[in-house]
């Protein structure tokens, strides 16, 4: 399955680890469709304890990949939840085993439209069946399986990270002894749908898409796919962020240029983002995944009432969110929380003050960081690790 | 820990009337104190909710299940009997609707509670017959413009709703300045008690 790999997901594999699975029992996704084999690339940080319980796994959001706290293999940037994971660090490989995978239909060496059909030997490109967030879990599952682990300490994860943890708690909850789901939601709301259809139309729009099939012409839908990251990270933002960050400011002038260069610190902050992005990003895997998002409904798979998915849980649950998260506001967090209670759960909620919108749960936010030690310390002592 | 942390006397009283081992909701924790006290000496399964995001954040901080919400608001999502106790302290009064938060704890909770300043304490009446002005005490220490409590009332006051609402009272305990139970008949408690714990179950 190693061959006709991108250069990313070359330079991922070598890095990380990563199982076949499916081979035997295809993986039967939510469309239908019986994929298998397909390969799961993942990373570890830390060991398994002895009594297997220590294990913690991290659910990576949209653009996220399994190098939570490592050089990326691509672009050389630190890890992208360097804040939270490491030594002396909320999650600390020293206490925990920390396991993040590569989600379905994404680039970074697990098995999405970069990959072949076993049936044909070709490409599938978008002929690859379209994923949901439970299909996602259910890799997962089937990865913990390959690993012998039958319960997670802790599964967590932000913004669509968040929905698979809510999936996780809802699909697996015996497997599942803690959960934090931060900064998300339980269905991806109207404006959210809208603001991925913009980035996928402007995926589609780029010439050298060529359909989906743009490895077998040679081109690549660069701008297109810029364009989407561009209008996606505006809406991890916040409007007092940009402001305070950038205001009117130009860049590298005194004066306007009368021209469409970047004049603005602000567009040439948004060119910037997106440089290193194209480099490690798959543009049918963006369409793929923002897909998985739309259809993410908690409630509609569990007869229209969100408390029935948590029905009995056992399972200790910690949310948060951001006041100025205007992609997944609190009252959609919220939401989640009153679900939790009509189930009787054991759950905490905290909302943390930051302008930083959306992406706080990726920044330096030392409440958050607080609440996260503290709920993670008492489920610890629940489960009587040490 | 084998020593108990010491907490305020009227939390004490309140955590003496719940039974080990239980499920207990704390409608307005806090900083969490009665909590931690439950759920470390009592083994109980406890719960919070708090108004304040200061005090949300440090409860979950220190490990407690606490959520961000309020007693009008919040309690009706709870499913029937989720809960052995559920607890209001010092808060019904600064409640919108009392008798429908009252009706929720019930409903949610086996036992309901209570604790509320006595707003028929003698130093209140006079305070307001002699004085002509809002009373403040001890136990109501704000000026009229800027006090949180928009539903106070006295013992009897309490009681009186509790047969309205064909609830039983379990307990009721009265407390003086210092927070120490007094035995008093009842008529003489209204106008002496400074605040009341009540243990309130369904009828």
């Amino acid at each position: 399955m190693l061959e006709d790999l991108t250069d990313a997901e070359r330079k991922a594999l070598a890095q990380c680890r990563h199982a076949v699975l499916g081979a035997d029992h295809p993986l039967r996704l939510d469309c239908g469709v019986d994929l298998g084999p397909y390969r799961v690339a993942y990373q570890t940080y830390g060991a398994l304890n002895a009594a297997r319980s220590n294990a913690v796994l991290i659910c990576h959001a949209l653009t996220g990949d399994q190098f939570v706290a490592e050089q990326h293999p691509v672009t050389g940037k630190e890890g992208w939840w360097e804040s939270m994971v490491g030594p002396g660090r909320v999650l600390d490989p020293a206490r925990y085993f920390i396991i993040c995978a590569n989600v379905l239909g994404g680039c970074m060496g697990t098995t999405g439209p970069l990959a072949r059909d076993p049936a044909t030997g070709h490409p599938w490109n978008l002929r690859f069946p379209v994923v949901t967030i439970a299909d996602m879990v259910r890799a997962q599952a089937a990865l913990l399986d390959h690993l012998g682990i039958a319960d997670l300490f802790c599964v967590i994860g932000g913004s669509m990270g968040g929905m698979q943890v809510l999936e996780w708690a809802a699909s697996y909850p015996g497997r599942v002894f803690a959960a934090v789901p931060i900064a998300c939601s339980a269905r991806h709301s109207a404006q959210n749908i809208a603001f991925h259809e913009v980035g996928r139309q402007a995926i589609m729009a780029d010439p050298a898409w060529q359909g989906g099939d743009y490895r077998l012409h040679g081109t690549a839908p660069e701008r297109g796919l810029a364009v989407a990251r561009m209008n996606a990270h505006i809406t991890y933002l916040s409007q007092a962020a940009l402001q305070r960050k950038f205001g009117r400011n130009l860049q590298d002038r005194s004066a306007l240029g009368f021209g469409f260069d970047a004049d603005f610190q602000v567009e040439s902050y948004l060119r910037h983002q997106v440089s290193t992005f194209v480099d490690r990003f798959d543009a049918n895997s963006y369409l793929y995944i923002t897909r998985a998002m739309d259809y993410f409904d908690l409630a509609d798979a569990h007869g229209g009432v969100l408390a029935s998915a948590f029905k009995g849980t056992q399972t200790r649950f910690c949310s948060i969110s951001f006041t100025s998260d205007w992609l997944f506001p609190t009252p959609e967090n919220r939401a989640i929380v009153h679900a939790l209670n009509a189930a009787a759960a054991n759950v905490s909620f905290v909302e943390i003050e930051s302008d930083k919108g959306h992406d706080a749960f990726l920044l330096d936010e030392p409440e958050m960081f607080r609440t996260l030690s503290g709920f993670l310390q008492g489920a610890a002592s629940a489960r009587g690790l040490s | 820990m084998s020593v108990a942390a010491p907490i305020r006397v009227d939390l004490q009283l309140i955590a003496d009337m719940v039974e080990p081992g239980g499920r207990a909701l704390d409608v307005g924790c806090g900083d969490g104190a009665l909590l931690a006290y439950l759920v470390n000496f009592k083994r109980v399964d406890a719960r919070g909710m708090e108004l304040s995001q200061a005090g949300v954040n440090a409860c979950v901080a220190n490990g407690l299940s606490v959520i961000q919400g309020d007693a009008d608001a919040d309690l009706r999502d709870y499913p029937d009997d989720a809960f052995d106790y559920v607890i209001l302290s010092q808060t019904l009064q600064a409640t919108r609707e009392p008798r429908e938060v009252l009706r929720q704890m019930l409903r949610v909770g086996k036992h309901a509670i209570v604790s509320f300043p006595n707003f028929g304490h003698w130093q209140v009446r006079l305070r307001l017959a002699f004085g002509g002005r809002m009373p403040e005490t001890p136990s109501l220490p704000y000026k009229w413009y800027d006090t949180p409590n928009i539903h106070l009332c006295s013992i009897d006051d309490f009681r009186a709703l509790c047969r309205d609402m064909g609830v039983r009272v379990e307990r009721a305990i009265v407390l003086d300045r210092n927070s120490r139970p007094i035995n008093l008949p009842p008529f003489v408690a209204n106008l002496l008690g400074e605040q009341a714990v009540f243990m309130l179950k369904r009828e």
